[in-house]
């Protein structure tokens, strides 16, 4: 018998006592993702955001090339997975040709913030009624550990294994920030999920973010500061750690922009 | 009889996706095809039709937006020339993976690289080799005339969506730019919401409590499975090959030589066939409408009464190929072209079926 | 006065022991089993009876793997 079953209290494990449990929309499979890593941590809040709101069937997904690839495997709504970096393009054309869907990506900093550079910012800046999730955790997870458009400097990586020299390979970018800037768009935040309260206002702002979705007010562009412990080469533990040390002083946490208006000072600081 | 216009290649194609109830046009500009998305903004279809036009930012950017909406079972399009339809290959193929019925129009013009503005032929091989990676194939269509401009791209939607395949229409610069009276086919309403989802019950369009989840993809890790994907698509290829080759002959029936010959360079065929015949030499043209599915057997037939083929094509022998393959070595085969932008004329073309042909 | 009663139900064969809910959990109701899953991840379990079904622990675990109950007694 397993330790658990010494202290299962049965009397309260009925299903009306259920406070917390996986959204019904997160597929019953396991996840592909490496333990720890915050990918299915942001899946359930989505998910929960969406079971909440009802709106499973007026929802459309578009997953990326990275880690996150099998996406579509695991969130239990109608979704297509883009080509690298390409996400942004096939959101915009389906919000346009269904204006009345919830339509959302779900992109890596590699696909987001390199190859994809050039569709985020303009579907960004042409205001496109969508969701943007970024999963940043400033390292090509899926393809082994290369170095990342944002990665730190002096973060070691396979590409990297010196640290990353800005003066050879350039400075990470802060395309949060950057998007902040551009017109069309309505909430621009930075949030993780690597603790309760972080998963909660990582929720809360999806949940803004539909919000607006829904009433035609622009795009809403939500980072997610993440771990990736097997390309750090960290417990999940220390990985999280890591990046409260090194990460969030870097790409810092709070809201960066609110209603179309530059927040001027960050509220978790 | 539909109604009839005087209207530039470009703005048939223009005006013939919103008459065949096409829901999205996607397109980045760059000449000799710009005329497309003007035509389209200025003739304002959300207005007529609800249909959505957008100026992307680039061509990778339109050929995923047509991914996105052909996902959504809607009937998108995008047209560009050789260098942007470069950039697009990677949609297509994903698209030809993901098997997502779109038309991608390729008004073509001279490379490689940036090259000319003016017309050409020589992305043949692009066009019906894949030009992306992965084994797929598209169907092609490759009209000679600012009416089949129109026609075909009605029909090439119908085919995309019976096949849930990528459609090319290979045009060149000429054809897009030239002006002619076309016969314009009647409109066809948009499908509704309800209608596309009904249509396309594969497609992403939301997930209903009654179905598990569409996922529309090109990717499959498992080897066996990415093997399947491959065998149902060449089986759906062999099945254009059965039923979708499009042709035509003129003048073949007591030929002695034969002009192979597609799209403008048809045209310029057409009058050297005349020329010809009026200097005695019996020639008959015969015109592939369908690059891809090619008309291998229809060719062979021909082909194989005469005693001379010239292939005439704006490339340096692209479809030669294909008409070799089809012929093997029964017959003499030889290829006339001119590239970069220069349009042979039919003078010309007589004069190379004397020399490489008659006189070889 | 009514006591707030907490439990979890840990799925333990997709738990893949990453220890996040460990940390989350502010009663130190949840440790490591020396046991491993048929995929060999220790795995969490409960290790008394300390649990007031606050759902950190669930919130935050990735795989989505613990159930929480909490009832009034």
């Amino acid at each position: 018998m397993i330790m658990e079953e010494l202290f299962a209290k049965p009397d309260i494990r009925k299903p009306e006592n259920i406070v917390y449990r996986k959204s019904d929309l997160m597929v019953d499979r396991p996840l592909s993702y490496c333990p720890g890593c915050g990918h299915g941590t942001v899946h359930r809040m989505l998910m929960e955001v969406i079971e909440e709101m009802d709106i499973a069937e007026q929802t459309i997904g578009v997953s990326p090339v990275g880690c996150s690839v099998l996406a579509y495997d695991f969130l239990n709504i109608d979704m297509l997975g883009a080509a690298h970096g390409r996400a942004p393009a096939l959101a915009t054309a389906i919000k346009r040709l269904w204006p009345h869907r919830f339509v959302f990506t779900y992109q890596g900093d590699g696909d987001l913030a390199a190859i994809g550079t050039a569709e985020t910012i303009h579907a960004c800046n042409r205001g496109e009624n969508i969701t943007i999730i970024f999963i940043n955790n400033g390292i090509y997870g899926m393809t082994g550990g290369q170095m990342a458009p944002t990665t730190l400097p002096g973060m070691r990586s396979s590409t990297s294994p010196y640290g990353r020299d800005v003066e050879l390979m350039g400075h990470p970018i802060k395309m949060t920030e950057l998007i902040a800037h551009l017109p069309g768009v309505n909430f621009v935040t930075r949030q993780s999920v690597h603790t309760p309260v972080n998963a909660r206002r990582t929720k809360k702002a999806i949940r803004k973010a539909f919000d607006i979705q829904k009433a035609k007010q622009g795009l809403s562009f939500i980072e997610v500061v993440s771990n990736c412990n097997s390309g750090w080469k960290m417990t999940p533990v220390q990985s999280n750690k890591w990046m409260e040390e090194n990460m969030f002083p870097f790409y810092p946490l709070g809201d960066i922009k609110v209603d179309g208006k530059l927040v001027e000072k960050k509220e978790n600081e | 009889m539909g109604e009839l216009r005087l209207m530039k290649g470009n703005e048939a194609i223009a005006e013939a996706a919103i008459r065949a109830g096409c829901d999205g046009y996607f397109g980045y500009p760059i000449t000799p095809q710009s005329e497309v998305m003007e035509y389209l903004m200025a003739e304002k279809p959300h207005e007529r039709t609800g249909m959505v036009v957008l100026q992307a930012e680039s061509e990778v950017a339109s050929i995923n937006m047509l991914y996105g909406g052909a996902g959504t079972g809607k009937k998108v399009m995008t047209s560009s020339s050789s260098p942007g339809i470069s950039l697009m290959q990677e949609g297509i193929s994903y698209m030809a993976g993901a098997e997502l019925p779109a038309v991608v129009v390729n008004v073509v013009r001279g490379g490689p690289g940036l090259g000319t503005i003016q017309p050409s032929q020589a992305d043949y091989f692009q066009a019906v080799k894949g030009g992306g990676h992965g084994d797929y194939k598209m169907i092609v269509y490759a009209p000679a005339s600012v009416q089949e401009m129109s026609d075909h791209v009605k029909l090439a939607f119908d085919k995309a969506f019976q096949y849930r395949t990528p459609v090319m229409i290979l045009s060149d610069g000429a054809i897009g730019q030239m002006m002619e009276k076309v016969e314009l086919f009647d409109p066809i309403p948009r499908r509704t919401d309800e209608e596309v989802i009904a249509a396309c019950p594969w497609a992403s369009t939301g997930r209903p409590k009654t179905r598990n989840h569409n996922i529309i993809t090109s990717l499959d890790l498992d080897p066996a499975g990415q093997e399947k994907v491959n065998l149902k698509l060449q089986e759906k290829y062999r099945m254009m090959e059965q039923n979708e080759v499009m042709y035509e002959e003129i003048m073949t029936g007591d030929a002695e030589y034969l002009f192979v010959a597609f799209g403008l360079s048809a045209r310029i065929c057409q009058k050297a066939t005349d020329i010809a015949r009026a200097k005695g030499i019996k020639v008959g043209l015969f015109r592939p409408i369908t690059l891809f599915p090619f008309p291998t057997v229809q060719i062979a037939a021909t082909g194989s009464r005469v005693k001379g083929i010239l292939v005439v094509e704006m490339n340096a022998g692209q479809m030669i190929e294909d008409v070799r393959l089809s012929l093997g070595c029964k017959v003499k085969i030889e290829h006339f072209g001119r590239f970069g932008g220069i349009i042979p004329s039919p003078d010309e073309v007589v004069k190379a079926l004397e020399q490489k042909i008659i006189g070889g | 006065m009514a006591k707030i009663i907490g439990d979890i139900v840990i799925n333990t064969e997709r738990c893949k022991g990453c220890e996040v809910c460990i940390a989350a959990c502010p009663f130190t109701v949840i440790a490591m089993s020396k046991e491993v899953n048929s995929k060999g991840y220790h795995f969490a379990t409960k290790v008394n009876n300390d649990c007031t079904g606050c759902t950190n622990c669930a919130v935050v675990c990735p795989d989505g793997v613990i159930t929480v109950y909490r009832a009034k007694v």
